[in-house]
């Protein structure tokens, strides 16, 4: 098998092995360090390209916000290697292993938020080989990947600030636009926000769960049972469902933001640790969360507001990174790493191409009460297709010796 | 298994003696022989031969069927690599084997295993797996031929006609390719169909499926006759698996217009709903009148035993008429009466809860094996009349062509490609 044709193809998998080591020290860089420059409003890198293998940057903080540097793969959501903490007028180093293929770099002043100065960086030359050492292989994918979660909640935090604002103003034409999209971040990492088992519930409860288990009905479908009051009347007749006043939106909103920076804290605690098995069982289980009896095939995520695609989509994106942090690991397990990684590839690759002929973030995508049973089944066969191989990753990861 | 094979039967209750096989190919009776030698849980029926295993053989007591559809994606590899892995798999499974050599418990403590366990410690209990191609898989709804087959659809593999009374769902009705899995363990067939369903995703996806409990027929003159779920002896008229000329004339579809069904034959399925409490209120001399048959023993209305022949020019002076009367089950479905037309049948019960107002879901999956679907479609014609027809409703439908037997080292449905 050819990997840099298969890389042009799916190149977000292909940088899995991209070794991070995010283990600074103060400059003392040689010549060949790629230049950074972070400030308040931009991210200038010295050069767009360089040769395949061992990359260093180093990065200089002349904004007057702590900041961080990121490498990210070429869809933009894996961390290929990212460098925390950089005080204003200090520099640190990153040190990253690439193969070739395409790649952004970006900054991220405050460290909260979306990063800034988005740039390509491309990378050639020739591949570089998978490191013999597998639990250095595995350490890279582990600190890939947490630093991925910490990046997802970072966002989310923005993000969730920007809805909750809208919605609590009653500017509820811009809320009902903003909730599929606050929640994308949420939902590409949701197995982990679900291990911390008081905070899901609080934030992503449906309805029933809530009233099952006798808790308030709070968080995200909460306001979204506000926001699409018709709807919800429609699913519950026999309840009399009131719109919330002025006070109550903000205490919801309130409720929302306290849980998300709770969220923040714990996986930016020392305590949070990931093990390569989180990953890969992670990856599992964001599409076991969309197959589930109450979750995005059978339309029941999103009651009210009927945006179930956008959070199956950002599912199936959390797993691709999850898969994409250990892929070289698998890949390098002889015929049988080969050819699981060549189907996952396959079957990521028709599972967003099917997911795509319902639109996209940007342009938005169809209502899931319009997806009839055949087209939903359509999209069940081809989650099935892409989770069966899945379920086998943290085996081929872990349980098969190298060949 | 040996010895209490009566108080086995009656622990099953129902589900030893029930059936309704004849609702729409005739409800005639069947031989009280006693003896159900295949119900042994160590019996293996070997899945390779001249014929596919699963039509000839002594019926067992469970059914788990399932309807497939190819996957949007899939191609002719695909297909080709699907039959080659689910005759791998059947062939294991019904040897009483794990699906693969790591099995439910081999493949180590990081993976899922590859087989799903529940039919750990049972052992083959009679499994068959028979496989059958609908016509949707040589050309789809809108025309197309996905896996270039489309030149060895055999001329008579089109859909059903509609009948009479017909009330057919699209949930129940319909695939490009079945697998019926009978066993005498209900797990061991359902363990059979979630496998092979499970090593389909990515190529086939489930369309429909319906799991069968009690067979109301027999194949063997060994099994004794089964009563359906209106209470009547069901399954005289039935071909046996030793009726080698009833077979050849009947069954097997060897002079087809293709050569990869030598051996094979055609496969009609219909999920019949029966309207059992509306049923359950009628008197035993119109349930009689309406079956032909009196209920306790079997016999034809126009006298005699169980297995006396039906003599249909016999006058009643109680009925004033025919004895077995016009629009009865029995005189409308049978062979005299439609050109000969026989039928192998392996139906099975149903009871699948209840609706909303409480009344049951239950009935008969009827399957017929057939030399040309054109017996079946004559036989239902004919019921059009038929006084039954006010206690059933046909709501699936589907036909398949089942290939011959598979030789050693071959798929099935090699032949297509």
């Amino acid at each position: 098998m050819n990997r840099r044709s298969r890389s042009t193809v799916l190149a977000v998998a292909l940088t899995a092995t991209l070794g991070l080591s995010a283990c600074v020290k103060n400059s003392e860089s040689g010549d060949d360090a790629i230049k950074v420059t972070s400030t308040a409003d931009g991210c200038e890198v010295s050069t767009a390209k360089a040769d395949s293998g061992t990359i260093t940057f180093d990065v200089t903080n002349d904004g007057d916000k702590i900041t961080e540097f990121y490498v990210l793969d070429s869809n933009k959501l894996r961390i290929v290697g990212e460098v925390e903490n950089i005080a204003p007028g200090t520099s640190r180093d990153l040190t990253v292993q690439a193969q070739p293929g395409e790649y952004f770099t970006e900054c991220k002043p405050g460290m909260v938020g979306d990063g800034i100065g988005n740039a390509k960086f491309t990378v050639t030359g020739d591949d570089v080989a998978v490191d013999e050492d597998q639990q250095k292989a595995i350490d890279a994918a582990v600190a890939s990947y947490t630093a991925y979660t910490k990046d997802q909640v970072g966002e989310l935090v923005g993000n969730v600030d920007d809805f909750v604002a809208a919605y609590t103003s009653g500017d509820d034409e811009t809320a009902r636009k903003l909730f599929p999209i606050t929640r994308i971040n949420y939902e590409r990492i949701e197995p982990t926000a679900e291990q911390f088992g008081d905070l899901d519930p609080k934030i992503d409860y449906r309805k029933p769960g809530a009233e099952a288990e006798n808790l308030p009905f709070t968080g995200f479908h909460r306001i979204e049972m506000d926001l699409w009051l018709d709807e919800a009347r429609k699913n519950y007749p026999t309840e009399e469902l009131i719109e919330l006043d002025e006070k109550g939106r903000a205490k919801l909103g309130d409720q929302l933001r306290t849980d998300i920076k709770a969220l923040y804290d714990k996986v930016h605690s020392d305590e949070f640790v990931l093990t390569v098995g989180d990953i890969t069982n992670g990856a599992i289980g964001l599409l076991d969360e969309i197959a589930a009896p109450d979750g995005k095939l059978p339309g029941e995520e999103d009651e009210f507001s009927h945006t179930d695609l956008y959070d199956f989509y950002a599912n199936v994106e959390g797993a691709q990174v999850a898969y994409g942090a250990v892929r070289d690991i698998a890949e390098a397990k002889g015929t049988e790493g080969e050819k699981l990684v060549g189907d996952l590839d396959r079957q990521f690759k028709g599972m967003f191409a099917l997911l795509e002929t319902y639109g996209d973030y940007d342009q938005g995508f169809v209502s899931y009460d319009t997806v009839e049973q055949a087209q939903r089944n359509e999209l069940g066969a081809q989650l099935n297709a892409l989770s069966e191989p899945l379920s086998q990753l943290t085996h081929t990861v872990l349980g098969v010796s190298k060949s | 298994m040996t010895g209490p094979r009566l108080s086995r039967r009656s622990a099953l209750g129902l589900i030893g003696a029930a059936g309704a096989a004849g609702v729409a190919g005739g409800f005639t009776a069947g031989a009280a022989r006693g003896d159900d030698a295949p119900s042994t849980t160590d019996l293996v029926v070997p899945f390779r031969g001249k014929h596919q295993a699963g039509i000839t053989t002594a019926v067992q007591q469970h059914l788990y069927f399932a309807s497939f559809d190819m996957t949007s994606t899939a191609g002719r590899e695909e297909l080709k690599s699907l039959l080659a892995d689910w005759t791998a798999a059947a062939a294991r499974m019904t040897r009483g084997q794990d699906v693969t050599d790591e099995g439910a418990v081999g493949g180590g403590p990081y993976k899922p295993p590859d087989d799903t366990g529940e039919a750990l410690d049972l052992q083959a209990n009679a499994l068959t797996i028979t496989f059958g191609f609908g016509p949707t898989l040589f050309e789809d709804a809108d025309g197309r031929d996905r896996f270039g087959i489309a030149d060895r659809r055999p001329k008579e593999l089109v859909e059903l006609p509609s009948f009479a009374f017909d009330l057919l769902e699209d949930r129940f009705s319909g695939g490009d390719l079945c697998i019926q899995a009978c066993a005498n363990d209900p797990q061991v067939a359902v363990h059979a169909i979630r496998n092979l369903s499970r090593i389909a995703f990515g190529r086939a996806q489930v369309r429909w499926t319906q799991l069968g409990y009690g067979r109301t027929s027999t194949t063997s003159k060994a099994q004794a006759t089964p009563r359906n779920l209106f209470g009547f002896k069901d399954g005289t008229a039935n071909i046996f698996g030793s009726d080698g000329s009833d077979l050849a004339t009947s069954v097997w579809a060897d002079d087809s217009d293709q050569p990869w069904l030598d051996g094979g034959t055609f496969l009609v399925a219909r999920k019949i709903q029966m309207l059992i409490e509306s049923w359950d209120r009628v008197r035993l001399e119109e349930q009689e009148a309406i079956i032909g048959r009196d209920k306790g023993e079997g016999a034809p209305l126009s006298g005699g035993t169980e297995f006396t022949e039906p003599k249909f020019d016999v006058f009643s002076t109680k009925a004033g008429g025919p004895a077995i009367p016009m629009d009865s089950h029995v005189r409308l479905a049978h062979p005299d009466h439609n050109g000969g037309a026989r039928m192998l049948r392996r139906g099975y019960n149903f009871v699948e809860g209840n609706n909303d107002l409480g009344q049951l879901n239950a009935g008969l999956f009827f399957l017929a094996f057939v030399r040309s679907p054109q017996q079946f479609i004559d036989v239902q014609r004919s019921l059009a009349k038929d006084t039954l027809n006010e206690y059933i409703r046909h709501i699936g439908s589907a036909i398949f062509a089942v290939p011959g037997g598979i030789r050693a080292g071959d798929s099935v449905g090699s032949g297509l490609f």
